[in-house]
């Protein structure tokens, strides 16, 4: 986005470039545009000197960097770590390891325009090279670890929703392009996708990469690619079997009452806010009542059963 | 100079060419939607927005737009590499995915953009289904929005804004649900749009297109109780073969009036004739005011024209403390009609009620001025029917009848001749040149030495000079865009600084000849240009060339209005103003 473009009393969208905001911004004047972050470095180089910050960071980027550390990890919050550092390093030591003892899966980085990566990164020195490298970015320095309880493709379309909310609609790319993205995203989770979506996913995304006009049509389909890049099996297991193996798409989802397990006591129907559970003619060897089972066609996958069962006889497959 | 290649063909262009100049200056067309530019008229629409003109540029990490990207030394640029046509055609499916494609029923088929790109592209489906973006439908009496069809090229915008500095249409809404509209979800009609219909004449597709009449004159033409004549404005005579294959710039008065005899028209008549009237009109209306401002009188000066309509309606919404500095004279077309209902009725013997006067136009804003209720008496209309030469086109076809086919005949008579005076209003400086050609030999009694004023033609937006009147130093300025008229407004307010006695306002692209009721030029300049030289042509061909020597004009005044600027015309030619500032209240 050019600068004051709405302080200007224009519509907020970018402009084509050259000219740069350095050479004609605000009021057609050289404008200086930074993150706060980077006014912020300016104060303690003067002080300390251009040497002692260029001794911190790797040979191309210098300093350190700030992240909002997030997710599914044990310390949460603002953390400033020198350039160059490890994922490894910020997850385990700083971040304190993955929540309630899971699986690390990937991290999101650089925000919704940023990519997600995988354990293979973990060892990654950390810069603006390497990041880009890797098929993310600095971005924001928003850092999202999650866990394997996230869903890779309900994460691209979390993050598309996002882009195509802040797209201005200045270009057809953005505009339609990111809409589409989401909606063959919101196709795959919903368990109507096909391969030939999985191919079109690839396609539009790149095309949306290789022609938006600004940074944010640019980046919006990082997490689209490299989820794709990254998690393909996972792609593939939503659109063939029509399975979500982190338990998250919901319409990929059935309720199972284990008809040995289950000792009739109906406690789950009870509980079910959509009556979608009954009674069954089974009773099972050693229980007194029969058991119960669960409509798929009108449940509506609340958990609701699950919380109400004792005895452990409902499960998510 | 930049050395480059382009397909691999090394070429050589100035420094600060785009790509898509650079191409097109090589033959090599590189497809575009967004873009849009009048050459040597100061308009062009450059948002870099729509995407199609991508081309790959060798070391450069994505695709470049051609029509925003300035050419470098040592460019090598691919325009049509397997990279190229992917992103190019899957941003057109894109496109065409949030598109009504009802093409066969649409205003625009045939004369669409998207739909020759379409076909260009050879797409042959469209891979993407899901939600269509869609706003509400919304029309003044001149131009009907369908916004389902936007494809968000930001042409309008930028002739709304920019060329006209109307600013009435924006970008609004955000994302998918982006559109261009009026601010504040107006209507166009309660914005502070003058009607002037260029957004139609640059619009892509069926987004912005023209209110249809046919109908409505049709029925008229089919009702026995109803006389139905018909007028025809200067500029649509040089455009209206271009819709049936003749090349820009032929003349086709005579197949005109052939055509509308057997389309039904009773009688058909020319709004030439009523610019020469006009003339009489402004032209007296002129030297009253400088005779009055010589003897020292209070006076308001300069005296702008008032034919155009979108003019006329820009001024009350904008300038509504300038209102008596415009001529009072009424337009051509309101001319006309007011001397057809209250002169030709009785004289073809049906009451005024009876008689029905169509309007063909070169102009979108003619339709709205139709409909002022100051042109009416007792709510009939001077002029019931205003038509466009788009629509005319349409109703000859309609008709089973060919243009070419047409022997050429002549118009009816007492309101069917004219003068080169008077054909000249069809273009920017046409009707300065034709009120310079009578005032002066008005003024002065003698007879012009040379009849043709060049400093008035030629497609500058702002054209001064300074004419010797016989001793008398007449400072005109001709412009056309109503950017250019609001600087002569603003030069007003400031007290006149540059001394100006008259002043011609269009507010079209080269005049009416470039109005938006002609054939879709699709920023071709070129047609405008030919328009303006069959104009002049014309002028030069006709025996006659000074309205205040047409025989009809000297006749009418003799018969019935006595004097130019005298009682009755007064009453039945001249017109008034009003404030409509308050449209602008609720974008201050």
């Amino acid at each position: 986005m050019p600068p004051g473009r709405e302080l200007e009393g224009q519509r907020g969208e970018p402009t084509l470039k050259p000219p740069f905001p350095a050479v004609s911004g605000y009021m057609g004047k050289p404008s200086n545009v930074n993150n706060v972050e980077t006014f912020a470095n300016v104060p303690v180089i003067i002080t300390k000197g251009a040497a002692w910050f260029s001794s911190i960071g790797t040979e191309k980027s210098k300093g350190t960097k700030v992240f909002a550390l997030a997710g599914q990890i044990n310390n949460v919050g603002l953390i400033e770590v020198p350039m160059g550092i490890t994922l490894r390093e910020i997850i385990y030591e700083i971040g304190g390891g993955i929540k309630n003892g899971r699986q690390f899966k990937a991290v999101q980085t650089g925000g919704p325009s940023g990519g997600c990566l995988t354990a293979k990164h973990l060892d990654t020195a950390i810069d603006y090279d390497s990041l880009v490298a890797a098929g993310s970015m600095m971005g924001s320095g928003g850092m999202v670890v999650m866990d394997e309880t996230s869903c890779m493709p309900a994460i691209a379309k979390f993050y598309l929703e996002f882009t195509c909310e802040e797209s201005c609609g200045k270009c057809s790319p953005c505009r339609i392009g990111n809409k589409r993205l989401c909606e063959i995203l919101e196709k795959i989770t919903d368990g109507r996708g096909t391969m030939e979506d999985l191919q079109e996913l690839r396609n539009l995304a790149a095309v949306i990469k290789d022609t938006a006009l600004c940074g944010l049509g640019q980046t919006s389909p990082n997490p689209v690619l490299s989820t794709l890049d990254n998690f393909w099996d996972e792609y593939v297991e939503h659109v063939v079997d029509k399975k979500c193996r982190a338990g998250v798409c919901k319409k990929l989802m059935s309720y199972v009452i284990d008809r040995e397990k289950c000792i009739g006591c109906g406690k789950c129907a009870k509980g079910c806010p959509v009556e979608a559970i009954s009674r069954t003619d089974y009773t099972a060897p050693g229980h007194k009542l029969a058991s119960m089972v669960i409509d798929s066609t009108k449940c509506i996958k609340c958990g609701a059963c699950i919380n109400n069962c004792k005895f452990g006889a409902i499960s998510i497959q | 100079m930049i050395n480059l290649t382009i397909d691999n063909k090394p070429i050589q262009v100035p420094e600060g060419t785009t790509i898509l100049k650079a191409a097109r200056m090589n033959g090599i067309d590189i497809p575009t939607l967004c873009h849009f530019e009048l050459d040597g008229m100061n308009f062009e629409n450059k948002p870099g927005g729509c995407r199609v003109c991508v081309v790959e540029v060798k070391g450069r990490r994505n695709l470049a737009p051609a029509c925003a990207t300035d050419v470098m030394e040592g460019m090598e640029v691919l325009t049509h590499s397997a990279r190229v046509i992917n992103a190019r055609k899957t941003v057109v499916e894109l496109i065409l995915s949030d598109h009504p494609n009802d093409c066969l029923q649409c205003e625009k088929n045939g004369d669409c953009e998207l739909q020759s790109l379409t076909k260009r592209l050879g797409i042959k489906e469209i891979p993407f289904k899901g939600e269509t973006s869609t706003y509400r439908k919304d029309s003044t009496l001149s131009v009907y929005r369908d916004m389902d069809k936007c494809v968000m090229c930001r042409r309008c915008e930028t002739m709304c804004n920019k060329f006209m500095t109307a600013g009435a249409l924006s970008g609004v809404n955000r994302g998918f649900q982006a559109v261009v509209a009026p601010a504040f979800e107006q209507n166009l009609g309660d914005s502070s749009c003058v009607n002037c219909g260029q957004c139609v004449q640059v619009c892509p597709v069926g987004a912005l297109t023209l209110v249809d009449d046919i109908a409505k004159v049709m029925n008229a033409i089919a009702d026995p109780t109803k006389k139905v004549v018909v007028q025809t404005a200067p500029a649509v005579r040089v455009a209206l073969g271009e819709e049936f294959g003749m090349k820009p710039g032929e003349i086709v008065t005579g197949k005109m009036a052939a055509a509308l005899r057997r389309l039904g028209f009773d009688q058909v008549y020319d709004t030439d004739w009523s610019a020469d009237l006009t003339i009489m009109e402004e032209g007296t209306e002129l030297l009253g005011r400088l005779k009055k401002a010589l003897a020292g009188e209070p006076v308001k000066l300069p005296m702008f024209t008032s034919c155009c309509p979108a003019w006329v309606t820009f001024y009350e919404k904008n300038f509504p403390d300038l209102l008596e500095y415009p001529s009072t004279a009424k337009s051509p077309q309101g001319m006309f009609g007011a001397v057809a209902k209250n002169y030709l009725a009785p004289k073809l013997g049906v009451k005024r009620e009876d008689l029905v006067v169509v309007s063909i136009m070169p102009c979108l804003a003619k339709k709205s001025e139709r409909a002022r209720e100051e042109l009416a008496v007792n709510g009939d209309s001077d002029v019931n029917y205003t038509l466009s030469t788009r629509e005319l086109a349409h109703m000859i076809r309609q008709c089973n009848l060919d243009l070419n086919d047409m022997p050429e005949e002549d118009f009816d008579s007492p309101l069917g001749q004219s003068t080169g005076a008077a054909v000249i209003f069809g273009a920017t400086g046409g009707v300065m040149e034709a009120a310079l050609r009578t005032a002066y030999e008005v003024h002065t009694g003698k007879t012009l030495p040379k009849i043709d004023f060049m400093e008035t033609r030629g497609f500058d937006g702002v054209k001064e000079a300074t004419i010797d009147f016989d001793g008398f130093p007449l400072k005109i300025a001709v412009v056309y865009s109503l950017g250019n008229a609001r600087k002569m407004m603003e030069q007003v307010r400031q007290g006149n600084p540059n001394g100006y006695h008259f002043i011609e306002v269009m507010a079209c692209p080269g005049g009416c000849i470039g109005g938006a009721g002609q054939p879709y030029h699709h920023g071709n300049s070129d047609i405008i240009r030919k328009r303006m030289e069959a104009i002049y042509r014309e002028d030069a061909g006709k025996p006659i060339r000074k309205s205040h020597e047409n025989p009809e004009i000297l006749a009418i005044y003799k018969e019935y209005y006595g004097e130019p600027c005298g009682h009755l015309s007064h009453e039945q030619l001249h017109t008034h103003y009003f404030d409509k500032s308050d449209k602008l209240e609720a974008t201050k």
